[in-house]
Order: C-alpha cells, then sequence, then structure tokens
C-alpha cells in the first residue's frame, strides 16, 4: 500500500520529466520483448502459408489460412507423433529418476556423515568438469555392445542421475531440512528410507519443482547425442525427427517444417508456462550466490 | 541451458564426525553407501571408463569395427599439424566473439532498464526468458527462413531499403553472423535476467549516496553497478565462453542444407564449421575414432585455456 502511495505520489511531484522517461523506458523495454518473440511469430506465419506463398516478395507479414494443409503433410512426411512419444517417454522417466536419485544422494550428503563423504564429494563436484565430446565416442562404443544403440534406452540410461541435481538438491537440503525434524523422526524409529520420505522430501517440493522442470525442458531439447545413437530413423525423439525433416524437405516445403518446428515448440511452451516463476527466479539465485 | 555448475564454488566440506575403523563405519552406514550408488555407478560406466577409454583411443587408430592399432603419439602430431582443426579454432572464436560482446551489452542495458522500470517486471522477465527455453533446432529452423537469401525476411528489407541481398548462408561471414545472431537472441534475456538478479543486490544506500556526492547516472554506472556487478559478469562471460566454443546444434541444424556434403560440414567452404562439428565429421562421418579422440581432448583444452584467460582479466580488472 505505502508503494502505491509512493509511486502515485511522485508521479503527481514529478509532472511530465520522469513520466516521459518511464514512458520511453517502457517503449524500449517492449521493443525488447517484440525482438524476443518475433521468431514465434514468424513461425506462425510461415506455418500458415504454402511455400509458393513462402517465396512471393513482398513478404508475408500476417497469418495465412493453409495451417491445415501444413499439419496434414508433416503427418504424412514423418512419424510426428511417434517421436512425440518417444520424447515424452525420454524426459518423462529421466525427469522421474533424476528426481529419485538425485535427491536420496543429496539427502544423504546433506544430512549424514560417513567415512568417505567427503571424498565422494570432490569426486562429484570434478564430474561437472568433464567435457561431453570426451565421453561420446567410447558412450558410443559401450552402447553399441550393450545393444542400446537405436534405442531409448541409450538416452534414459546414462542421464539417470547427474552431479548438478545432486548438488543443487543438497545445497537446498541443507537449509531447509531442519535437524531437529529429523533427530525427532529418529528417536520415533523411522529408519533411513522412511525419513527420506516422510520427513525430507515433503520440504523440499519447491527445490524438487525446479529441478524437474529443469531436467524436463533439458531432455526435451537434447540434441546431439540423440543424433548420434537413435540410428534407426523412423525411431527418434522430436528433435532429430524435426532436424531430418528440415534436412530432406527444408528447401522445398517450408511450410510444412516450420510447421513441424511450432508443434514441437508447443509442450515445452506449456511446461514453461507453468514453471516459468520458479525457473526465473532459482536460476537468478543461483547465479549470484 | 547453462547454469554452470562447475562456476559454484565447491563447498568447504566440514568432517562431522570423527571416523572410527573404516570397516566398521561401512557396514554401520552401508544403506548410506546404497542411497548414492546410483549416481556413482552410472558415473562409473558412461562418465570415467569412456573417458579413460578416449585417453587410450586417441593414441590408436581405430574405425570403430576392425581391431585397433597402437598409433603412439601420432594422431596428435597430426592433430598440431591439421589446418583443418586450426580453421575451425577460428570459426569458433569469431562466431563466438560475434555472439558474446553484443549479448552481454544488450543484456546489460536490458537488466539497468529492468531495473529501474517499476511495473510489469514479471511480465518482462517472462517474455525475455522465453526464447532460452526453446529448442536449438525449431529456433535454428526459424533462423534459417530468416536468413534466407530467396525469401529470408532479412534480405526482404534490406531490398526494401535500397540494398543489395546478401547471400547470407553461402558466405563466409554471412554464415557466421547468422549463426552469432541466433545464439545472441537466444542468450540475450537469459543473461538479463541473470544481471538483474545481480543489480538487486547492490545495496540501495550506495547509489544515495553516489547522488549526494552529485554523480551522474554515467558515472554511476561506471563507479558502482560495474564493480559490484563483477562477480555476476564472471559467471555470465564464463558460462558464454564454455557453452559458445562448444557450440554444435546452432550450426549443424542452420547449415545442414546449404552444402552437399555432410550435414556436420559446416555449410559452403565450412565457414561455420565449429570446433565441435569438426569433431562430429571427423568421428562419425570418417569414422575416424582414434582421430576424434584427439580433437576431443584438443577441444577440451581449448575450451580450458579461454576459461582461464577469461578468469584471469575480469580478475585483474578488479585489483586496479
Amino acid at each position: 500500500m505505502a508503494s502505491i502511495q509512493g509511486t502515485r505520489l511522485r508521479r503527481t511531484r514529478g509532472i511530465d520529466g520522469s513520466r516521459r522517461r518511464g514512458l520511453a523506458l517502457h517503449a524500449v523495454l517492449v521493443l525488447g520483448v517484440l525482438l524476443s518473440a518475433f521468431p514465434f511469430y514468424w513461425a506462425v506465419i510461415m506455418s500458415t502459408h504454402t511455400t509458393s506463398e513462402i517465396f512471393s516478395y513482398p513478404p508475408k507479414l500476417l497469418p495465412g489460412t493453409h495451417f491445415a494443409e501444413n499439419v496434414r503433410s508433416l503427418l504424412d512426411t514423418v512419424d510426428f507423433f511417434g517421436s512425440m512419444v518417444n520424447s515424452l517417454l525420454v524426459a518423462g522417466s529421466v525427469t522421474f529418476l533424476v528426481l529419485f536419485f538425485d535427491s536420496l544422494a543429496a539427502f544423504v550428503f546433506a544430512k549424514f556423515a560417513f567415512p568417505g563423504k567427503r571424498l565422494l564429494f570432490m569426486l562429484l563436484m570434478f564430474i561437472f568438469m568433464v567435457p561431453a565430446q570426451l565421453q561420446a565416442i567410447p558412450q558410443f562404443v559401450i552402447m553399441a555392445r550393450l545393444g542400446w544403440i537405436g534405442s531409448m534406452t541409450a538416452l534414459i540410461v546414462p542421464a539417470a542421475a547427474n552431479a548438478f541435481g545432486i548438488f543443487w538438491m543438497r545445497q537446498y537440503m541443507k537449509g531447509a531440512i531442519h535437524d531437529e525434524l529429523l533427530d525427532a523422526s529418529r528417536i520415533d524409529g523411522a529408519h533411513f528410507l522412511r525419513q527420506y520420505w516422510h520427513v525430507a522430501l515433503p520440504v523440499v517440493r519447491p527445490g524438487l519443482a525446479f529441478l524437474g522442470i529443469f531436467t524436463f525442458m533439458g531432455q526435451w531439447n537434447d540434441y546431439a547425442w540423440p543424433l548420434i545413437a537413435l540410428t534407426d530413423p523412423d525411431n527418434v525423439t522430436l528433435q532429430v525427427a524435426l532436424s531430418q525433416l528440415n534436412g530432406t524437405h527444408g528447401t522445398t516445403d517450408y511450410g510444412m517444417v516450420m510447421t513441424g518446428a511450432l508443434l514441437a515448440l508447443v509442450p515445452l511452451l506449456i511446461v514453461f508456462a507453468i514453471g516459468a516463476r520458479q525457473i526465473i527466479g532459482d536460476l537468478a539465485k543461483g547465479a549470484i550466490k | 541451458m547453462a547454469t554452470l555448475p562447475a562456476l559454484e564454488k565447491p563447498p568447504a566440506v566440514r568432517t562431522e564426525t570423527p571416523v572410527a575403523r573404516p570397516r566398521k563405519g561401512f557396514r554401520k552406514h552401508w544403506h548410506l553407501y546404497a542411497a548414492i550408488s546410483p549416481f556413482y555407478l552410472l558415473f562409473l560406466c558412461f562418465g570415467l571408463i569412456p573417458v579413460g577409454f578416449s585417453l587410450y583411443l586417441s593414441f590408436h587408430r581405430w574405425d570403430g569395427l576392425g581391431s585397433m592399432e597402437w598409433a603412439g603419439l601420432s594422431q596428435y602430431r597430426y592433430l598440431l599439424g591439421d589446418a583443418d582443426f586450426w580453421t575451425s579454432i577460428g570459426t569458433t572464436l569469431v562466431i563466438w566473439a560475434l555472439a558474446t560482446f553484443p549479448m552481454i551489452f544488450l543484456a546489460m542495458v536490458t537488466a539497468v532498464m529492468l531495473n529501474s522500470a517499476v511495473r510489469f517486471k514479471n511480465v518482462y522477465r517472462f517474455a525475455y526468458f522465453l526464447p532460452n527455453v526453446t529448442s536449438v533446432v525449431a529456433v535454428a529452423i526459424v533462423f534459417g527462413s530468416v536468413f534466407s537469401t530467396n525469401f529470408g525476411l532479412v534480405n526482404a528489407f534490406l531490398q526494401a531499403i535500397g540494398f543489395d541481398q546478401i547471400a547470407w548462408l553461402n558466405t563466409p561471414w554471412g554464415i557466421k553472423i547468422a549463426i552469432a545472431a541466433l545464439m545472441t537472441w537466444q542468450w540475450t534475456g537469459y543473461n538479463a535476467i541473470i544481471f538483474l538478479a545481480g543489480l538487486q543486490t547492490v545495496p540501495g544506500e550506495l547509489y544515495e549516496a553516489a547522488r549526494m556526492d552529485g554523480a551522474g547516472p554515467v558515472q554511476t554506472f561506471f563507479r558502482i553497478t560495474l564493480p559490484m556487478m563483477r562477480p555476476v559478469l564472471l559467471f555470465v562471460l564464463v558460462v558464454s565462453t564454455i557453452t559458445g566454443l562448444q557450440s554444435f546444434s546452432e550450426p549443424q541444424v542452420l547449415l545442414q542444407n546449404t552444402s552437399n556434403e555432410s550435414t556436420f560440414s559446416g555449410g559452403p567452404g565450412h565457414a561455420g564449421r565449429t570446433m565441435v562439428l569438426y569433431f562430429f565429421q571427423q568421428t562419425f562421418d570418417n569414422n575416424d575414432f582414434g582421430y576424434g579422440a584427439a580433437v576431443a581432448w584438443g577441444i577440451f583444452l581449448v575450451v580450458v585455456l579461454f576459461s582461464i584467460i577469461n578468469w584471469r582479466l575480469v580478475q585483474r580488472r578488479g585489483e586496479d
């Protein structure tokens, strides 16, 4: 209330100068928003026109009427829903596994003492720094030996637990779970898993939400490893399917390719819209720590 | 997305309890070890063994199918004299610079404006963050059409104001600019939000004191805001370096149908062939797994080197 009155006061007092400056500020900021949003708008325009309309000059700046047609030819060309199901399967199961394994390990690192803890945690921090390319070839070879190349298993298993998530959850749990609570539950005779499930998890739900959304989006967008590991062109994730589409039809049927790109964004935008507050706030907090 | 975990300080781990006998301790705490084991087992199988194996591999010749052949240091010797690899380092650095400097500048300006705007802050943050959550593949497809020679929006605009068209995805500089534009678009808002979080930690009394001393807005920015922001700036710079130097998806998708060569070729004249793209080409196109491993170690060294240089630059400026 006080702040509202404050702004109102300032506005009446500063009369035109500060108001004009405020308007100019918002004008520039809105321009930035338009630039951020423009590629989405452009994708909508392209996906609602035929390719010959796209090729014409001057360029179309308003949506057209051929969206349904483009969707139909997209579904005829690639197994769009099949690859979307694959993406959901991979991103969903990785998220579930990461949440479980990472929070369990984080709970141990945050709240218990045991021999070798220091060494194991240092190893964990070191693992952060190993770059992906160094692992790509041998991982491919190992997966080939295991017979996983070409299947979603090759994407899910290596991603099922990660150092970032353990570190992040550990930091979160250190502050969020009070030792008194754990002591009390121990006196009541709760063993380790019960403590994890009934004491730790309920308190750290916001942290889990961030890790879950973050993991899901990262997996949904992952491209380089799936491109290598999924050798059967008919059984791929959405990103790889899109890339195939662009590679083979990208110079002939723009409208269709763009429709695919647009539709692939939809599930992600939904997840982001749900978790935006959490994601943006927590990422920023992590950076200034 | 790059939340760079490596940057966060490893927390000082205190040894909480004096450890008695390790044997006994292990048996007593077996459930704790069991609880953290999944990560370490996965890491062993898909992290440690691969990294060790890639070192071993880089001293061999191997096509992935036949038997391995000892090659000593010859893969590394070849790497040092490989003009294509050196060119790919240059390409990567040019794209990185074209993307990073405008991006940091724009992100800082945006953050300062957001910090002084009172209303709609959350709406702006949401809108500016949006580009960062979209998949690189979809975005690269859209940018490919924006920069298309025949019907691209950029060329239509140039034509409208009386300039010649540019074959963006067919010339060395056009290719690099298009890739850099994509990266700038995807990361400016993300970094602006991180800068904004940093700005909000600067104590208001500092600005108050500066105003008392009669400092103008520009002076205030350079004397107070920027020095206070150094840690955040370092974070953003190091993250941009590590992700930027390992760019792969952007050039791969953007350029995959601009030349008749493989999809890892980096477009006409290899003008967009970054280091990681070159790694993929050598490994998975040419099936030269031994040389690919050597290239991977080369990339690792370059990234580490530039991260250290960045770190030093920002640190030293702080000491003045």
